[in-house]
């Protein structure tokens, strides 16, 4: 397999060496974090209107994070091996820390929210259930089925608690993997400390616009009325966030024009050329200043429910699309490059190889069909039929 | 009041149990010598330290080959090491007769410092081959031990080919 | 030339006395290698390298290394004129089979070697989530075959692109400085069959290495000295257009 070089390239560097599924980490993590500050909106900020959303973005998050670590482990060379990040943690290793950090995300703040917001639901549904089903819902009572008010009052406490300290940890997760690039200082398209913040934020645009994107497609195929005012109260906070995202990416980008430092003649063509592409096209215009144009003309104009829920619908694809983008290019462009700033290389990316596209392509349909799986077992419909015993308050989540 | 925190009871003994399991199987499964020197295991040194040889070095074949070296003293190429032209022969020198060193073709091992290449020092002894020997064997005028050319080269001397 | 002898006379009583063990088949009994008594890197003087790709083709047999892969290689450099951050630089299969002639008479023309740096300060070892790639206490830098991912971090970290994902045992991989070779009192193989003495192993605290001495009286460089890595290679007379 001979991979086109141009210019002259260390020979141990013309091979890439993290590949598409690398990508799909940091987007995958990114859609996790974002799809929680979301959530957190409503339970900490009190954002009453993004409700209807609240636990549907919880799931999605849980759904995601469970995906996440799957290209890391196609990826590696020996994955067997991968609980050696558990036993001996190099700890001036990010890669390393960031393992801590996943496991206490997913233990210490998703599962514990979710299984703290649902727990009425659940002890109610291990005690109507049969089956198989019914086994899975009592290990998650973990054998308790107290759902008197006070108990849930107290699980309200500790929510609200846990999302508070949900949010640096979502920031922790997406910024970790930020700082996992901008850390490598052998790497000038990737060293900077500019790098976990501009991931935290696009990582935060990802999220919001794949939960709006998901809430209207399932509010759809169940049959049901979009709450547009919840829909505009996303696409605004997407849109402030957007623009603070592009804002950083746009900062990056002039301070490096304007310091043009050895790197930057390399990184200057490699964009012209082998990115142009990727992130002019891609990522910039459609990816970002579209969904911003049209996400802006919406709070100028005044256009009707139907018109703004199909740019909506638009604008929320294009940043998916768009940020997929972004982090196509920071990894793999990293690696474009020759670190002599002499030449380039090309990514050959396999298809039905263990780190080829339709392993990409399996490994972006899991989370939904998790999902799938998941609002079968733990509906976040606002409106679904929610087992009130006794005439029991409904809980938070679910008015 | 114990009662409606009795589930967070359950969750904390989970999660106690998990990290007591968790800290049983780093101790068993941890490699003994991890941490001996540093953040790694430490038999690793000894293990690569251990590696079998290709090279002998050329001590080790100056310590029987006594005539090559005579010959090699008194010519440029003292400072050549053996295997450098003639390859790793550490197999050879543990066990000489099982392994007998391949015969060399000069017009391949000779070129390869002796190209002219513009890259190479001007003082380094180089030559475009074609001008220079029209594509005759280099060992038809130079002895590798011995490269300077005498009043009477050793091959031609002997009539070969 | 002088150095070599020089040099030969540091190593012969060591290498001597290992050897004799080795060829009595009880390597163990041999004088034990004391880790801290070493702090080993390499000289590589430019002017006297002359392309051969000896070196490339000697590590290659030494450690096993698989074709189209690198623990040490060569690059080929042409600066015209005074056109110092615009050289033309090549590196054919790593230089293994030598470089083909060429027309290029102006400007400078030259030769530099290049493997791991085996940096005190490294930062490949720094990134290596479990501890598979480290610094001996002798210096040298080195990967546990048995216990490392193959994550990739390592060889993302490396500013000089010496690092490689062996596919053979999909660990990580670069040059070991031959250890099974310096720790019995031998030299690199890379040492060993380099013809001008271009390449020489130097242990920094010994203090008959004349290493010492040459560092005192030449102007001597490393690569990429803006990223501090501690590197342990040193470059003698290499020009300001080498990257």
């Amino acid at each position: 397999m001979q991979i086109p070089v141009e210019g002259f390239m260390y020979p141990n560097e013309v091979e890439l060496q993290w590949s598409v599924l690398i990508v799909l980490y940091p987007f995958i993590t990114g859609l996790v974090a974002g799809a929680f500050i979301l959530a957190s909106l409503e339970r900490v900020f009190r954002v009453q209107a993004v409700k209807p959303t609240y636990r549907l973005a919880l799931l999605t998050a849980l759904s995601f994070l469970l995906v996440a670590p799957l290209p890391l482990q196609l990826h590696l060379g020996h994955p067997e091996r991968s609980f050696e990040m558990y036993l001996t943690p190099h700890r001036s290793s990010a890669m390393a820390m960031f393992g801590f950090v996943y496991l206490w995300y997913l233990m210490a703040v998703l599962l514990m929210e979710i299984w703290l917001d649902y727990r009425r639901d659940i002890v109610l549904r291990s005690q109507s259930t049969k089956g198989v089903v019914r086994v899975f819902y009592r290990v998650m009572t973990l054998g308790s089925s107290n759902i008197s008010e006070r108990s849930l009052q107290i699980d309200e406490k500790l929510g609200y608690f846990v999302t508070l300290v949900g949010i640096p940890s979502a920031f922790l997760l997406h910024g970790y993997v930020g700082f996992i690039f901008g850390s490598v200082k052998a790497n000038p398209w990737w060293s900077s400390p500019l790098m976990p913040i501009v991931f935290i934020f696009s990582a935060m645009v990802s999220g919001i616009a794949a939960v709006m994107l998901l809430y209207m497609l399932s509010t759809r195929l169940r049959g049901h009325e979009i709450d547009i005012r919840c829909l505009d109260k996303i696409a605004q906070y997407l849109l402030y966030t957007f623009v603070i995202d592009f804002s950083l990416e746009m900062l990056d980008l002039l301070q490096r024009i304007y310091e043009a430092d050895e790197s930057f003649r390399s990184l200057d063509f490699m964009v012209h050329t082998r990115l142009w592409k990727s992130q002019v096209i891609v990522q910039i215009l459609l990816g970002t200043v579209t969904p911003i144009a049209l996400l802006g003309l919406v709070q100028i104009l005044r256009l009707t429910d139907k018109v703004r829920k199909r740019i909506y619908a638009l604008a929320g694809s294009l940043t998916v699309i768009g940020i997929f983008a972004m982090r196509w290019n920071v990894v793999i462009g990293g690696q474009l490059f020759s670190k002599s700033f002499l030449g380039y290389t090309t990514y050959k990316m396999g298809f039905a190889t263990r780190e080829g596209l339709l392993t990409a392509i399996v490994l972006m349909i899991l989370p939904f069909l998790i999902l799938w799986v998941m609002v079968k077992l733990l509906p976040p419909w606002p409106d679904a039929d929610s087992l009130s015993v006794s005439g029991a308050e409904p809980v938070h989540g679910t008015s | 009041m114990l009662k409606d925190i009795e589930h967070l009871i359950r969750l904390t003994l989970v999660m106690a149990i998990g990290l007591v399991l968790f800290v049983i199987v780093r101790a068993a499964v941890i490699p003994p010598s991890f941490g001996e020197y540093g953040h790694y295991r430490g038999d690793a040194i000894a293990e690569i330290a251990a590696r079998p040889i290709a090279y002998a070095g050329h001590q080790v074949c100056e310590s029987c080959h006594t005539e090559v070296v005579d010959q090699k003293r008194l010519g440029k190429h003292v400072v050549v090491a053996c295997e450098a032209c003639h390859g790793p022969l550490a197999k050879h020198a543990e066990d000489p007769a099982s392994v007998t060193p391949p015969k060399l073709d000069t017009g391949v091992v000779c070129g390869r410092c002796h190209e002219a290449n513009s890259a190479k020092p001007k003082t380094f002894p180089q030559v475009v081959t074609a001008d220079h020997s029209g594509g005759v064997a280099c060992d038809m005028c130079h002895q590798p031990h011995k490269p300077g050319i005498e009043a009477s080269p050793p091959k031609l001397a002997e009539g070969k080919k | 030339m002088e150095i070599t002898r020089r040099h030969l006379l540091v190593l012969l009583p060591a290498a001597a006395a290992a050897w004799k063990y080795v060829m009595a088949g009880t390597p163990e009994s041999a004088p034990k290698y004391s880790l801290t008594e070493h702090w080993w890197g390499m000289l590589i003087d430019i002017p006297k390298c002359i392309g051969c790709g000896s070196c490339v083709r000697a590590c290659a047999q030494e450690n096993d290394v698989p074709d189209g892969y690198f623990r040490t290689w060569i690059e080929r450099y042409h600066v015209a004129d005074w056109k110092i951050e615009k050289p033309e630089v090549e590196s054919p299969n790593g230089g293994k089979q030598g470089f083909p002639p060429n027309e290029e008479s102006g400007g400078k023309n030259f030769f530099v070697p290049k493997l791991c740096n085996h940096c005190a300060d490294s930062p490949c070892t720094q990134v290596c989530p479990v501890g598979a790639t480290f610094v001996t206490p002798d210096g040298v830098v080195l990967v546990d075959k048995t216990y490392c991912l193959g994550c990739r971090y390592c060889v993302q970290a490396c500013p000089y692109g010496c690092r490689f994902i062996n596919p053979n045992s999909n660990t990580a991989e670069k040059c070991s400085l031959c250890y099974h070779r310096i720790s019995k009192g031998l030299t690199t193989a890379c040492c060993e069959v380099c013809p001008t003495g271009a390449r020489q192993l130097a242990d920094l605290k010994n203090p008959k290495d004349p290493i010492h001495e040459f560092l005192r009286t030449h102007t001597v460089q490393i690569l990429k000295p803006h990223m501090a890595t501690g590197s342990k290679v040193f470059y003698n007379g290499m020009d300001g257009s080498v990257r």
